[in-house]
């Protein structure tokens, strides 16, 4: 992707927004991008807790747009990977505080003062005041579906305000995908969601119980997992820096193979 | 189970339909009084039946259109 401030975004909630924001920020960071992610989810703020680095927040975003904060302070520097920077959101701020003019400014200092090379915002759920601020600064995003009628009637929205507020670099990220599922006819299809919603994908994620496992943690799936959900992330992050990298045959730790695997000592 | 109908065809069926609605920013319910007040008017020139009518949105390519089909006899 040419875009470098990248809004990830859904219309719905739950279907997985910040776990995407946290593992492609950690990814790219791995890859030897400097990123900062950045939580405009105010009042309702998680990307610290998924990350794990709640326990350092001293300031947040709202403090930076209203200047009791300087940019540089509010940042957190995530220890476990080189390059990769939390600005969180508030908890307790009130929303109107959200300047979507000001929220572009502090993008465009990240990446034209401070020398990064990309900026994911996790955008909060609604198309409310803090989805308008979080899809300011976006040259591009990335909008999270499940295979499931709510989420992509509410993505099809959300492309539709993309495209009015002239986002034009938008893939899909398709999360929660069970394959087994799929292929007995009763999940809709990767095919399916981008026939229905018009965008390509750059990241199918498959249903992984390591999801869960690593928010418990605070660790990004991508720094320790091996599993299908951090390779699908890793992948989605190599070709959103260009890489060409082939969408993996998903196959259903559930089903008969996984379950041999299981057996016999695979993953 | 091979007899029952594939749920994601169902789901794909009624995605379509409600983002047909959506993206016109209809809802399906004034469609249905448009209907009838459609059919007060082809009255006054035909003899319409109810029975029949139908007017829905469909989809080509890039546009929304709405679609009656009135039957004369």
């Amino acid at each position: 992707m040419k875009a470098k401030a990248i809004v990830v975004t859904s219309g719905k909630g739950g279907v997985g927004k910040t776990t995407t924001t946290a593992n492609l920020g950690a990814a790219l960071a791995k890859l030897g991008e400097k990123v900062a992610v950045i939580d405009v989810d105010v009042g309702l703020r998680n990307l610290d807790v998924v990350m794990g680095l709640e326990g350092r927040v001293v300031f947040d975003l709202i403090d930076v747009l209203e200047g009791r904060a300087r940019l540089r302070q509010a940042l957190i520097r995530d220890k476990r990977v080189e390059n990769l920077f939390l600005l969180p959101a508030s908890q307790t701020k009130d929303k109107e505080a959200l300047d979507p003019e000001r929220f572009k400014e502090v993008v465009q200092v990240l990446l034209e003062e401070e020398g990064f090379d990309r900026v994911l915002i996790d955008s909060p759920a609604g198309i409310e005041k803090g989805f308008q601020t979080a899809v300011a600064p976006a040259e591009g995003a990335l909008v999270v579906v499940n295979p499931e009628v709510s989420s992509v009637r509410d993505a099809d929205r959300i492309i539709g305000l993309l495209e009015a507020r002239e986002v034009r670099e938008n893939f899909l990220v398709i999360n929660r995908l069970r394959p087994r599922m799929v292929a007995r006819g009763d999940m809709l299809s990767v095919e399916d969601v981008v026939e229905i919603l018009g965008l390509k994908p750059i990241g199918i994620i498959p249903e992984d119980e390591q999801v869960i496992v690593s928010t418990n943690q605070g660790e990004p799936l991508v720094l320790k997992g091996t599993g299908p959900a951090a390779q699908a992330y890793m992948d989605t992050a190599r070709r959103i820096r260009g890489e060409e990298v082939p969408f993996r045959a998903l196959e259903d730790a559930q089903g008969f193979l996984g379950v041999l695997k299981r057996l016999f000592g695979g993953r | 189970m091979w007899w029952r109908r594939r749920s994601k065809e169902k789901a794909k069926e009624r995605l379509k339909l409600v983002l047909a609605y959506d993206r016109a920013r209809l809802s399906p319910g004034m469609v249905e009084s448009l209907k009838r007040d459609l059919l007060e008017v082809l009255r006054r020139y035909f003899p319409a039946q109810e029975e029949g009518l139908s007017v829905a949105l469909e989809e080509r390519g890039e546009k929304v259109v709405l679609m009656a089909d009135i039957p004369l006899r």
